[in-house]
């Protein structure tokens, strides 16, 4: 007989990661399903990792409240759970008089959703406020509210908490297929795995349409719009401290230079619509179009910083997010097309559809030992010599430098894979290490020896993020 | 935390540190060498071919043999060196320098010391560094990281192989992975002529029939979880030409495109980097801009022979001794690189006494002129029967040419 859950989340990015956390808090029995090896793999890893600011969208729309609702909500995620988060400020440029009419209606729309602290500034103000800009700037808008925040590590230290309190992750567990037995949903797995569950969360990012269609639910047509990236050195010489955006089209809130919380700078995104869901290649056009473009903000970038590229996707329907209960087949709630602010967002989205749930008949009790924190992971890159020494004589692996770019230890490495990440990518964003200037050639080597050390598995079985992406071929 | 007090620090226990190190411990001055690896030698430790130690022993070495040699020297001097260990910073503290370290065995240690040397090697750029677009699976490696794989841990990296890049380790490793069963189906260089040594692309390439293609840009990367190709492109008359782009099947990419100094322990500790070479700006007695703290090796620049690291670092763990016997920098003069010359290092010399100087030109000639003028007047100039940019040069100037030079003189190198 398969397992009987109260709720089956659909999907373990940043959204099903904080529904899945939000709902460990009542007396439910709840499963997470992800169709990768490791959660946030998806659109949750390659994004800009911003907090917004409460000003780029009316509030007629949903993802506006929501946005607004989950930005107020990181400093006591932060608190309680493990992640990098910092609240530096957003600035948007205006480079001439018409784009600053453009920026007096992100003001108003900012003060009429009730963003704290959005302020117009002058040409001096703004370079004030962000020395690196271009002396060309001719004034813009502020919002002190708006932050950044490692979005894997984010969704990892959720899923960490969501599971300390009794939520089940079963990975590899791609959805093939739903029917109805006794009141209960079926779920089948591509490999034949099955589970039951009263209610059903769809929150498949780019693959929400579907999971959608596997039940019957309503018919809708994500499409994928990717997003291009470069990723500059921590020893860039021009490193800006504030977000910086331009003044945003229809298509997208345009290209932004990004501080990010360890160091490094992020360039990016682009905006263009692909055909299919797996187009994770960057192209010659968009990146140069990156470079361009954030250097006409701030010029002092260059392209010999540049240490990697990456591309997302955003799952594309519509204008707002799509989160409703299913009006076509029973206890089934649609959380699909959660491009931007979605991460800005999420928190809020755990609140919303915990709602739902409950409009929909879930009996909520509330647990009376849940615990929302979760233990920091000490990491060499943030301690004194002082700490440091004490550390390692509690735990000598803290001594042992693997990845010398980005000062991680072989605990940490340890401590990645006992969290489950066992895959190079899964350790990478867990820690950092490969993901510094050398992007790996120093330590690669080694990991895979801790892996295979700690896991039993044998060098064939490594891969770079599950599937087929084996690293090595061969022994000598 | 355990302290230590100690006249001088090498900081990196590869052919560099080593020697840096055995020459101020025969100068009288106790040393410590650091090394974050598990054992002593660096990248020679996986360099396992022949074809170093001509100049240095007159014979020819493996890279581990090479090593062995140096260590055993290291050894009998009763230098003190620290394997895996890591140095976290670098600071000043009026007279001293401090160094912290950790190793799982140690804890934190901090050193106190009038000296220390950087030694740290240098790094290989990436794919990133070089911004190839595509897709992002798995099977790019670094050369140097597939020579780590195959050469220490005995894994195979891929079956079908494209290096990317014809810098040194990449043709040691077209030759390598060969010899293992793989096939090596091109090595896609960027610039006209290879940057590598002559005698790698005769050995490592000719002898094995693999193509060479130069002038050619990998312009594109495909595979979703693993390589499956990549696209080239030929660049004519200075501009990629896309009509031409052909596509080379493949599971796995090497990449050879060269080498960084390792420097970012010196950046944090305020010590300014030269462009040309990405290593610190030094003085002739290899000291950087902040007093006590000298580079040697690769750090400093990208050498391409050990042998010639092996004879910089010695200069340098003299110099070190030097300063601990209490010599202080004087007056120099600036090094200008004229016409084809990359750059010159070390990039001042004193003209008191003989400065050994190494160069690179920037650009390939057959009967060229290595020229030395002081003010204007040419006071040098050597015949060399073929330069290139990949083969460093090497220059004494000494009181015979510097003598007459005034105290503001301009000297300055070119090749013609």
């Amino acid at each position: 007989m398969p397992e009987v859950f109260d709720v089956a989340i659909i999907g373990a990015g940043v959204c099903g990661a904080n529904i899945s956390r939000k709902l460990s808090q009542y007396e439910l029995k709840v499963a997470l399903l992800e169709k990768e090896v490791d959660v946030s793999l998806g659109t949750s890893k390659a994004n800009s990792g911003i907090v917004h600011g409460g000003f780029h969208h009316n509030k007629k729309y949903l993802k506006a409240r929501l946005e607004l609702e989950g930005a107020m909500m990181f400093d006591r995620l932060h608190q309680e759970l493990d992640f990098p988060f910092e609240r530096c400020g957003i600035v948007v440029v205006a480079f001439h008089e018409d784009e600053m009419r453009a920026i007096e209606q992100l003001y108003w729309q900012g003060v009429e959703n009730g963003a704290i602290g959005i302020e117009m500034c002058s040409r001096e103000r703004m370079l004030e406020l962000e020395p690196t800009l271009s002396p060309d700037t001719v004034g813009g808008l502020y919002a002190p509210g708006g932050g950044i925040v490692e979005p894997y590590r984010f969704v990892f230290s959720l899923v960490e908490s969501a599971r300390k309190n009794g939520v089940q992750v079963l990975s590899q567990f791609k959805v093939e297929s739903a029917t109805r037995q006794d009141d209960l949903w079926l779920v089948t797995g591509a490999d034949g795995r099955q589970i039951q569950a009263r209610y059903v969360v769809n929150a498949a990012g780019l693959y929400a349409d579907v999971i959608s269609a596997a039940f019957g639910g309503e018919d809708f047509n994500i499409r994928p719009r990717k997003g291009e990236y470069y990723l500059l050195d921590r020893s860039a010489k021009v490193k800006p401290r504030r977000v910086v955006f331009p003044v945003p089209t229809t298509l997208s809130k345009g290209i932004l230079v990004v501080p990010t919380v360890e160091g490094t700078v992020l360039l990016g995104p682009t905006a263009s619509d692909v055909d299919d869901k797996e187009d994770f290649a960057t192209t010659r056009q968009a990146l140069s179009s990156v470079l361009q473009t954030a250097r006409t903000m701030v010029p002092g970038i260059s392209e010999n910083d540049v240490i990697t590229s990456f591309a997302g996707l955003r799952p594309v329907y519509g204008e707002d997010f799509y989160i409703d209960i299913s009006q076509k087949v029973p206890h089934l709630v649609q959380v699909a097309a959660i491009q931007s602010p979605g991460l800005t967002a999420s928190p809020a989205i755990g609140e919303y559809v915990k709602d739902l749930l409950k409009k929909d008949g879930l009996r909520l009790v509330e647990r009376t030992d849940w615990d929302p924190y979760v233990k920091k992971t000490p990491r060499v890159r943030d301690m004194d010599p002082y700490a440091l020494d004490g550390l390692v004589k509690e735990d000598p692996a803290y001594g042992d430098i693997v990845c010398r770019c980005e000062q991680v230890s072989e605990a940490e490495i340890v401590a990645a894979i006992r969290a489950g990440h066992t895959t190079l990518d899964g350790i990478k964003y867990f820690t950092r290490a490969q993901m510094g200037r050398c992007q790996g050639a120093f330590c690669t080597y080694r990991i895979i020896k801790i892996l295979m050390r700690e896991t039993g598995m044998s060098y064939d079985q490594i891969t770079k993020r599950g599937g087929n992406s084996f690293e090595l071929k061969g022994e000598l | 935390m355990k302290n230590i007090q100690i006249d001088a620090v090498v900081i990196g226990g590869g052919a560099a540190g080593m020697s840096a190190a055995c020459e101020l411990k025969s100068r009288g001055f106790s040393v410590v060498v650091l090394d974050r690896d598990e054992e002593m030698g660096g990248i020679l430790m996986q360099c396992i071919h022949n074809g170093f130690g001509l100049i240095e022993f007159n014979e020819e070495l493996s890279g581990p043999e090479f090593a062995q040699r140096v260590h055993s020297k290291a050894s009998s001097l009763d230098i003190p060196m620290l394997t895996g260990t890591t140095v976290l910073d670098l600071k000043v503290e009026g007279e001293s320098r401090v160094v912290h370290c950790v190793s799982s065995v140690q804890g934190v240690i901090e050193i106190r010391t009038r000296a220390v040397v950087l030694a740290m090697g240098c790094r290989e750029r990436n794919r990133g560094n070089i911004r190839i677009p595509g897709t992002r699976p798995a099977g790019i490696f670094t050369a140097g990281l597939a020579q780590r794989l195959v050469n220490i841990d005995g894994y195979i990296p891929g079956k079908d192989v494209v290096i990317i890049g014809s810098g040194d380790i990449g043709l040691i490793m077209a030759r390598r992975l060969s010899w293992v069963g793989c096939k090596v189906h091109a090595v896609v260089e960027i610039l006209p002529y290879p940057s590598g040594l002559t005698r790698n692309i005769v050995q490592c390439l000719n002898d094995f029939n693999i193509p060479l293609y130069l002038s050619h840009q990998t312009t594109n990367i495909f595979g979703a979880d693993r390589v499956e190709g990549i696209e080239v492109t030929p660049i004519e008359n200075g501009a990629v030409d896309y009509d031409k782009s052909f596509k080379i099947d493949c599971d796995t990419l090497l990449l050879s495109v060269g080498l960084i100094p390792e420097n970012e322990l010196s950046k944090k500790a305020g010590i300014e980097i030269n462009p040309a070479t990405n290593g610190p700006w030094v003085d002739s007695a290899l000291m950087t801009n902040i007093p006590g703290v000298f580079a040697c090796g690769n750090v400093l620049h990208v050498h391409d022979l050990v042998d010639f690291v092996v004879e910089e670092s010695r200069r340098a763990g003299g110099f070190a001794a030097d300063w601990l016997s209490g010599v202080r920098p004087q007056k120099e003069l600036k090094i200008k690189t004229g016409a084809n010359v990359r750059y010159v290092n070390p990039s001042r010399v004193n003209p008191s006494r003989d400065n050994k100087l190494y160069l690179r030109s920037l650009v390939v000639k057959n009967d060229a002129v290595l020229e030395v003028k002081v003010d204007n007047r040419v006071v040098r100039s050597i015949k060399k029967q073929h330069v290139q940019p990949s083969e460093m040069l090497s220059l004494n100037l000494g009181p015979k040419e510097l003598e007459s030079a005034g105290i503001d003189a301009s000297v300055e190198i070119s090749i013609l």
